[in-house]
């Protein structure tokens, strides 16, 4: 290449990046749609659809994918994170808290930012982190021992760092999902389930730092579902959140998974509901106010966190226009609300169930199996039907795409369980038949009645299942559409695959090497399309062959 | 006198409350525990327990711990200054390893103490016809799980019932699977794992196979063991002798 042609290649590149600078304001998160090359927020968008109007990969294309790039990350603990890409810069979170941002098209690194945590911090399941949030030329991420840091997108310097109020994380309290940016708030709720936390979900202000609102999970002395506790079980009534809620504009509308009561497996001394757990809320994105809530699972004991993302959309349903949330839910149902009411409309089971004879007309469990000190054997499984994984919903197809765990059960022994703090509150921890954490080597030995994955295609209009992808072990991947009909996904066994979004028949796939334990994410730069997926403890990232 | 009654007083308040602590656990608890203390804690306790002076599981003997709550705290936790390291198990997870450590002591009374392994030793590589399936060293065949330190993994009252009821208990890592390929071909062999796509096993004729899945017509995996019982082949001193001699592969050279 002669001098000249190189200095003007390069003047291409910094003038790329130089357009590169506009700052995402909450327009652009509300109007994500209309700028697919982009991921700009966890879901990839407010209505948290994980579905994205890129065409380039197609059916008939896709077999031509091929790895472009792969970041391996420093940090050997679960990888769980989605990245955002802003205008080709892409941000990811390498566990427990090290924020890195990243060329898009070629994988480079632009800056780390790292954030150690305090030691005491304690989690149940792995010290992870799900992604962060933008607002502005601003980076959010929540950490494991309960702060909140905003960074400068640009450059990775730190711009505030606060201890969020009460999140104490030597008594459980921290951080693991994305946050989301409302406004000129950055909204985030507390994991704890397993150590008697109250769970709360705080609106911060982005650009000072100073709590807005507040909303606890567990009603106080006074408020509304406050006696659905007995005695003082409300003030470790768990609840928390690690997954994260959706926003609907247009009813200024907040929705947040809520997660299991404590203790987990014992609930002799919390009778009663236990309003909020297992439930999803729905607040008024500027005060926090509770507008309406519906609880899937009342009084749990079987561990069935309704943390999942609330998959907004507007369908017709039994003949006219709804706004509808749908939600596969841990306890093994998948579920269709109306979103500005709270309404139920449908709620059929998408795994193989036992604990509950079915749902009334309300959309409430009848008949629970009650967890004994004998051993009760459930279906599905302390890990549920489904879990945290990211579910889809493709406009195109109209089926909702539900990563699931197939026939699994647990034993569960009730056990006296007394309150420490900072200690585990959870009662015997249930026999599983399919393991809940796997480190170590994918080594796969199990019959097929001992639980499989799958991901599931249902029409939310009818909960009938339109198709099903098997596989040979359990998945805690997320799902991917596109408009051009196809769907993302991966599994434990160390594969990541695209399937036909209308059929589910495979199309690609590539071994990654290691469990998929993300949801998979696409954008372009440069005029081309990408998917991207954390796998193992790499980021990897494909294109069209030339 | 008063100091006396005082300690009698003191112990058996402690006893009582012992007997408070000590839970019920169900089988199911003990099997997932007994997978946890096989894969994390024979390396050094063995798998009778007794791997550690002045500890031995089998016969419930302690240095630190009485009640289950210290024997969880110490699976977790480690002991500072000792080589028991903390394991990173969750409470629910030791609690478990301990329904396992109960079920030993009560199981100790089976245990085969009155072979000779040296007597073992050749009725396993003879008459019992062992290495045809197993092997010990780099010796044998491959249908059934090493041996080379079946004595590190296994308690010598597992082992003999294994001789004698083999059929009773086939783990996960030791299913058989039998694959009839699409051309009508069978194959059959120690299933080692399976994704989607592959399953990997080793055939009777030792060979490492990866066959991809859709190739296959049919295939099963097999939960019944295809070892014969020694009940009625070995005399009791002689499955005595052969547990006594499996008990001592511990991975040294032969």
């Amino acid at each position: 290449m002669k001098p000249q042609r190189a200095l003007a290649v390069l003047a291409a590149v910094v003038v790329s990046g130089a357009v590169a600078g506009a700052q995402v304001t909450f327009d652009r998160l509300l109007r994500s749609a209309s700028e697919p090359d982009n991921w700009l927020t966890y879901s990839g968008g407010t209505m948290s659809q994980r579905y994205s109007l890129l065409t380039q990969v197609t059916p008939a294309n896709v077999r031509n994918l091929e790895l472009k790039w792969i970041y391996q990350v420093q940090s050997l603990e679960k990888f769980e994170a989605t990245p955002l890409v802003v205008d080709g810069v892409m941000y990811t979170v390498s566990a427990p808290n090290d924020v890195i941002a990243l060329d898009a098209a070629s994988g480079r690194v632009f800056w780390t930012y790292s954030y150690t945590p305090s030691t005491l911090a304690r989690l149940c399941c792995g010290r992870v982190n799900r992604g962060v949030a933008i607002a502005g030329h601003t980076i959010f991420m929540g950490t494991i021992d309960g702060h909140l840091i905003a960074l400068d997108a640009k450059s990775g310097g730190l711009v505030w760092n606060i201890a969020v109020g009460g999140a104490r994380a030597e008594t459980g309290y921290g951080f693991t999902m994305a946050p989301l940016v409302i406004k000129d708030k950055v909204i985030i709720g507390s994991v704890g389930g397993e150590f008697g936390v109250r769970g709360f979900l705080a609106a911060i202000d982005a650009k000072t730092g100073k709590e807005a609102w507040r909303f606890n999970t567990v009603p106080g002395p006074g408020d509304k579902g406050h006696d659905t506790w007995a005695g003082d079980s409300w003030k470790q009534g768990g609840g928390p959140l690690w997954v994260t809620g959706s926003y609907d504009p247009d009813l200024n509308l907040t929705y947040w998974g809520i997660g299991n009561p404590g203790p987990d497996w014992n609930g002799d001394k919390r009778a009663g509901d236990n309003l909020y757990t297992e439930s999803v809320v729905a607040l008024d994105a500027d005060t926090g106010a509770l507008k309406w809530h519906f609880q899937f699972t009342p009084h749990d004991e079987f561990d069935y966190d309704s943390v999942q993302v609330p998959v907004l959309a507007d369908i017709t349903f039994a003949g006219r226009p709804r706004k509808v949330m749908m939600w596969a839910n841990r306890n093994g149902f998948m579920y269709v609300l109306d979103r500005t009411s709270g309404e139920f409309l449908l709620g059929k089971p998408f795994v193989k169930t036992n604990w509950t004879s079915g749902l009334d007309a309300k959309g409430r469990p009848m008949n629970v199996k009650p967890v004994t000190p004998e051993g009760t054997l459930i279906y599905p499984g302390n890990q549920g039907g489904t879990n945290w994984y990211s579910p889809s919903f493709s406009p195109r197809t109209g089926l909702f795409y539900i990563p699931s765990w197939m026939d699994t059960y647990s034993t569960y022994i009730k056990r006296p369980v007394d309150y420490v703090e900072g200690q585990r509150f959870t009662g015997a921890l249930p026999v599983m038949s399919a393991r809940m954490l796997q480190p170590g080597p994918l080594v796969n030995r199990r019959l097929p009645e001992e639980g499989y994955g799958a991901i599931q295609a249902f029409d939310p209009k009818t909960g009938e299942r339109k198709w099903a992808f098997n596989m040979a072990d359990m998945t805690e991947s997320g799902v991917l559409s596109t408009a051009s009909d196809l769907v993302f996904a991966g599994g434990r066994d160390g594969y990541f695959f695209a399937l036909d979004a209308k059929t589910g028949s495979l199309l690609w796939k590539a071994s990654v090497g290691g469990a998929v334990s993300a949801g998979p994410m696409t954008y372009a730069v440069g005029g081309k399309q990408h998917v991207a997926v954390s796998a193992g403890n790499a980021l990897l990232v494909y294109s069209l062959r030339p | 006198m008063k100091t006396t009654s005082f300690v009698f007083l003191a112990s058996g308040a402690f006893a009582a409350m012992l007997g408070a602590q000590q839970a019920h656990y169900l089988p199911a608890e003990v099997e997932a525990g007994g997978r946890v203390y096989t894969s994390t804690c024979t390396g050094c306790h063995g798998p009778d327990g007794d791997g550690v002076a002045g500890i031995n599981f089998s016969q419930g003997k302690y240095r630190r711990a009485a009640s289950d709550d210290d024997l969880v705290r110490i699976i977790v936790r480690g002991i500072p200054g000792t080589p028991m390291a903390p394991t990173g198990m969750s409470e629910g997870q030791a609690a478990t390893v301990v329904g396992y450590l109960r079920s030993m002591t009560a199981a100790a009374g089976a245990s085969a103490a009155g072979g000779d392994a040296v007597r073992g030793k050749s009725l396993v590589e003879s008459k019992g016809q062992c290495l045809t399936c197993h092997t010990i060293g780099a010796t044998g065949g491959h249908a059934g799980p090493a041996l080379s330190d079946i004595g590190l993994q296994r308690r010598s009252v597992d082992l003999m019932q294994s001789l004698v009821t083999p059929g009773g208990e086939v783990r996960p890592e030791n299913r058989a699977v039998r694959v009839v390929m699409k051309d009508g071909k069978t194959i059959a062999g120690r299933f080692l794992n399976q994704d989607t796509f592959t399953i990997q096993l080793i055939d009777s004729t030792d060979k490492l196979l990866s066959i991809d899945k859709s190739s296959i017509r049919e295939s099963s995996l097999l939960t019944t063991s295809a070892m014969p019982s020694y009940r009625d082949t070995l005399s009791a001193q002689e499955l005595e002798d052969a547990v006594a001699y499996l008990s001592s592969l511990k991975g040294r050279p032969q």
